[in-house]
């Protein structure tokens, strides 16, 4: 905990997302961008923690966060992720999305696209309340109950699906992982639905069932990197589930991780033993499993993108039948470890992001927390 | 200020916000146009400054963790404990000083002073110096805040030619007159260099300043033997000055005076002093640094009363109060000179827990820390974005700040549902039960006013309200019997106990149940749970015949599903439905159409029912050989 830096910022931080590296350049994440909410107005920012060799700041220590720019956002900020090293889209409590262009020369931000009304009802603003990219196509859902597809270079939406299924239900986030463009759904009600899309001739058909149920409202989801049938979940129980996609049913193991809603939690993208979830009640967890796989996590899956950040998309090539940790139901209690990485009595932790070995997130309190030496 | 458009003949009118007021020009007669413009007054502005916010926020988390601190531990181990905490307290407010600093923000000032206030009580207060450690961090606190000593310095030490400059023996003076001598000893180090002739006085200075007793607290000399010493030097130094042995250098001789404490010389360098503190921590210094903290007050209103020129400032009076132990008058001061509650509310707490405020009650049953901390912890409410801090200064305040808490968060404007949901983890984290509901029947009702119906179902769920939950099941059924089919399946199917909260929902999960029985061809199941909520009234009447129609292609089924048993029972329920409905109440309304349809239903159903019965009458009769 001794590396962990607060940075006070006067906004309350809805999302925190590293801006992705070039994976061929080894080099750890140095930007990243915040989304406030809550505030008269909204701001979207990008943040630096690398050395300044032209600013000569002397005060403020190394890997103290260093506002670069910003730009107002109308409405909260619900989301928030990364197209490419330039683009970032963030999802609005007005229903809105919008996709920012950053400048790193001239450290601007400028609006490169803007759907003022991804996501409404007929007499009201929806909240677009999740997105997640795949360049150049962008999926939102809101609270409306509908799926939009924007691709990032077309004024119109692609696709909307929603109103067509009568048992479509308010989804609240989804995330899409690997080339067959898959959904993991969930909302606010005792619902966890999954669909597969095989992309075909470009055209993205949809189909969506449910997997399985779990008794509480669901609020994050994410999927092992590696071994795509692997989920974890948290909602408003506070509690970390491990479901494994092919069973369906219960949750392969079920953990009780908070005392409060989690908010988000993240596999490792490159070391896909460790987790990390943050939470209301202000405290950000880090899980780590000991693998049975004897190969080294660098050769388990495959990785020949030259991005890595946790939108992306990363080929089929990686599909190993390997049996992971999290897979361990009850019987693998022994092998988790939990540590608490931020001082307690901090407020409501909404957001974390990691990638290699750098960890930030963001609080109700006000404070960015930047973590440089994770141990993973 | 606001200024009204023609103001004579104008009224002004103003309607109480949370925080605020708006203002609008009318005029109170009828006629008459008036102003379109409605202005809003809000009477604090700091918070809204971004800067501050961070203040705000840091001296929170300081906030929280003092109040988490063990009871249980002696009070003597708790002190350097409450100091680290008041130093952090200053450190924040130091931190946002520099960052208003650079963007010239005229606030900066108050914060100075509040940080001045802050430190002088954390030394009388809190630290409790004793004689002796008392005029040390006296001397620390004057020293902290004459940043400008340091800064001339520079500027001489940079120069070329250090000892001729001109603000030099200014320098020397006001370094000894901090109580720096080390630093005066190596200026003066300069001069002498220059002006070998004049070594032996220059010597003979820095011999008296290097001898100049300075008490250690950590030592083994106790106080009287410091005394001693000090009286032995302090005799030296006026030695030398009746000698004459300074009369060479006029500027010598100054410091000589001074070092022995002599007022005229000191209120001679008033500009280098600045203020009427530092001419008191000064005039200790040299004439009596075993100055205890009752004398104190004596001596500052001695000094305070020589040194003024100027009418006395909020800041002078504060600062007495201090000097005189008088903590309830500092806290008094503050609260009317400053225009946020920041500063008092957390002073205060702060002091409340080094047990140093006397449980002063006030009229309205709560004590001085209660009442301060309940006017901050409003005053964020009002904010849009702070009024989380809020929550936690209320959960302190043991008497009302439960109430306040309970009035205020309903009041929290809830736009969108991830702040719904904060609120509610709040007030279910304190068992507020009535402001659960309420967050969660607007919640719902912004959701059944977009046609929302499983979101709204789900909040009242949440909120445990059977009666909405009613309400809400009535509209899915309304929609089923619209429509033909359900929205939200997936959340009536997976009610679990929720299902028990009200009648209608029950009913509604129920019917669900009906549904996906009767679609994975269960039919016997079906049949049975179709009938049980017709027996068990679970189904209301108005649903009966829904029911009953659902019922006709179960009986029009070539395998026998009803038993004959649960066909006597549907033509009784068919028979008690028919009856109340031939009751001429107000079916006056209903067309002809609707009458006929009925009729229709009604008829065929009677002819299902019969043949089913004839059907299972053979079949439970018949007897298999």
């Amino acid at each position: 905990m001794e590396n962990i830096n607060a940075k006070y910022v006067s906004q309350k931080i809805s999302k925190t997302r590293w801006c992705p590296v070039s994976y061929s350049s080894l080099q750890q994440p140095e930007v990243f961008a915040t989304g406030s909410w809550d505030n008269e107005d909204n701001k979207v920012s990008i943040w630096s923690i690398g050395n300044h060799n032209n600013s000569g700041l002397e005060d403020g220590f190394e890997g103290d966060p260093q506002i670069l720019c910003e730009h107002k956002h109308g409405g909260d900020v619900l989301d928030l992720q990364f197209l490419d090293q330039e683009r970032m889209v963030s999802a609005s409590s007005t229903g809105a999305v919008t996709i920012f262009r950053y400048h790193p020369n001239t450290h601007t931000i400028s609006v490169l696209q803007h759907w003022a009304r991804a996501h409404s009802y007929p007499c009201d603003n929806a909240p677009c309340t999740a997105l997640v990219c795949s360049s150049p196509e962008i999926v939102t859902v809101g609270e409306d109950g509908r799926i939009v597809v924007f691709r990032a270079d077309q004024e119109g939406a692609v696709r909307v699906i929603g109103e067509m299924r009568t048992r479509m239900l308010p989804p609240h986030k989804e995330s899409s992982l690997k080339l067959s463009v898959v959904f993991v759904r969930e909302c606010r009600q005792q619902h966890n639905s999954r669909g597969d899309l095989p992309k075909d001739h470009g055209a993205l058909k949809f189909d969506l069932f449910i997997i399985f149920l779990y008794r509480a409202p669901l609020h994050c989801v994410d999927r092992h990197p590696n071994q795509q049938h692997i989920v974890a979940t948290g909602g408003q129980d506070g509690m970390l589930c491990v479901w494994d996609v092919r069973q369906g049913g219960t949750p392969i193991s079920l953990m009780e991780a908070h005392s409060a809603e989690m908010w988000e939690v993240r596999f490792h993208p490159t070391n896909p033993d460790h987790l990390f979830t943050c939470s209301e009640d202000g405290s950000l967890l880090h899980w780590e499993t000991a693998s049975h796989s004897e190969m080294p996590s660098f050769l388990q899956g495959g990785r020949n993108s030259s991005v890595i950040s946790h939108g992306a998309l990363t080929p089929a090539g990686g599909n190993r039948p390997l049996s992971s940790a999290w897979l361990c139901g009850d019987s693998g209690k022994g092998c988790l470890e939990t540590t608490h990485m931020l001082p307690s009595q901090t407020m409501s932790v909404n957001s974390l992001d990691i990638i290699g070995q750098c960890l930030v997130c963001g609080t109700d309190g006000e404070a960015i927390f930047v973590n440089r030496h994770v141990p993973v | 200020a606001i200024h009204l458009q023609e103001p004579e003949g104008k009224h002004m009118g103003f309607a109480w916000g949370q925080g605020n007021i708006f203002v609008y020009e009318t005029l109170f007669k009828a006629t008459g146009s008036g102003s379109p413009f409605i202005h809003e007054v809000r009477k604090d502005e700091d918070i809204y400054s971004p800067i501050l916010r961070k203040l705000f926020n840091e001296s929170h988390h300081i906030f929280v963790g003092l109040q988490t601190i063990r009871e249980d531990l002696p009070s003597k181990n708790k002190k350097p404990q409450f100091v680290s905490i008041s130093k952090n307290y200053r450190s924040v407010i130091r931190a946002c000083m520099e960052e208003l600093h650079i963007s010239l923000n005229p606030t900066v000032s108050i914060l100075l002073a509040i940080e001045l206030i802050w430190n002088l009580c954390e030394v009388l207060f809190i630290d409790a110096a004793p004689a002796g450690s008392l005029l040390l961090h006296l001397l620390d606190w004057v020293r902290l805040h004459k940043a400008d000593v340091d800064e001339k310095a520079r500027d001489v030490l940079q120069s070329d030619s250090p000892a001729e400059h001109r603000d030099y023996w200014d320098v020397v003076v006001s370094y000894v007159l901090q109580g720096r001598l080390d630093e005066a000893r190596q200026m003066l180090g300069k001069k002498a260099t220059l002006t070998p002739a004049a070594n032996n006085i220059f010597k003979m200075m820095d011999n008296l300043l290097s001898k100049m007793p300075f008490y250690n607290p950590g030592g083994t000399q106790t106080l009287t033997e410091f005394d001693v010493k000090w009286r032995h030097w302090h005799e030296e130094v006026d030695r030398c000055l009746q000698d004459n042995s300074f009369a060479s250098n006029q500027h010598l001789e100054v410091l000589c005076k001074i070092l022995l404490g002599d007022e005229d010389t000191l209120l001679e360098h008033k500009d280098l002093l600045g203020t009427w503190y530092h001419f008191l921590v000064s005039r200790l210094l040299f004439c009596h640094p075993t100055v205890k903290p009752t004398e104190l007050h004596y001596y500052a209103q001695v000094n305070y009363s020589t040194k003024t020129l100027s009418a006395p400032e909020p800041l002078d009076s504060i600062l007495l109060a201090a000097f005189e132990f008088d903590i309830h008058q500092v806290i008094k001061d503050c609260s009317i000179a400053l225009n946020n509650w920041w500063f008092v509310a957390h002073l205060t707490d702060l002091l409340d827990h080094c047990k140093l405020l006397q449980s002063h009650n006030l009229h309205f049953g709560s004590n001085l820390r209660e009442f301060l901390l309940l006017e901050y912890a409003s005053g964020l409410f009002t904010h849009h974005s702070l009024w989380q801090l809020a929550v936690d200064y209320f959960d302190h305040c043991l008497e009302f700040g439960r109430v306040y808490l309970e009035l205020q968060i309903e009041r929290v404007p809830l736009d969108t549902e991830r702040k719904a949901l904060k609120v509610l983890r709040i007030c279910e984290q304190r068992q507020m039960s009535e402001q659960v509901r309420s967050i969660c029947k607007i919640m719902a009702m912004r959701a059944l006013r977009n046609n929302r119906l499983g979101s709204a179902l789900s909040w009242s769920i949440r909120a445990k309200d059977a009666a909405f939950a009613t309400l809400i099941s009535e509209r899915f059924l309304q929609d089923y019997c619209a429509k033909g089919t359900f929205s939200d399946l997936d959340l009536i199917d997976n009610l679990g106990p929720a299902m028990l909260l009200s009648d209608r929902l029950t009913f509604l999960g129920k019917y669900r149940e009906f549904h996906k029985l009767y679609g994975e061809k269960r039919f016997k199941e079906a049949a049975k749970l179709l009938l049980s909520l017709m027996t068990a009234k679970i189904a209301p009447r108005s649903f009966w015949m829904t029911l009953l129609t659902d019922a006709l292609p179960l009986l029009e089924q070539k395998e026998v599903i009803f038993s004959a048993d649960q066909t006597y029972e549907l033509m009784f329920c068919l028979e008690e439905l028919t009856s109340s409905l031939n009751t001429p109440s107000s079916d006056s309304d209903k067309s002809m159409q609707e009458e006929d349809v009925e009729l229709t239903k009604v008829e065929l159903l009677r002819l299902a029912l019969s043949r089913n019965l004839a059907m299972a009458i053979v079949k439970e009769g018949t007897v298999e050989t």
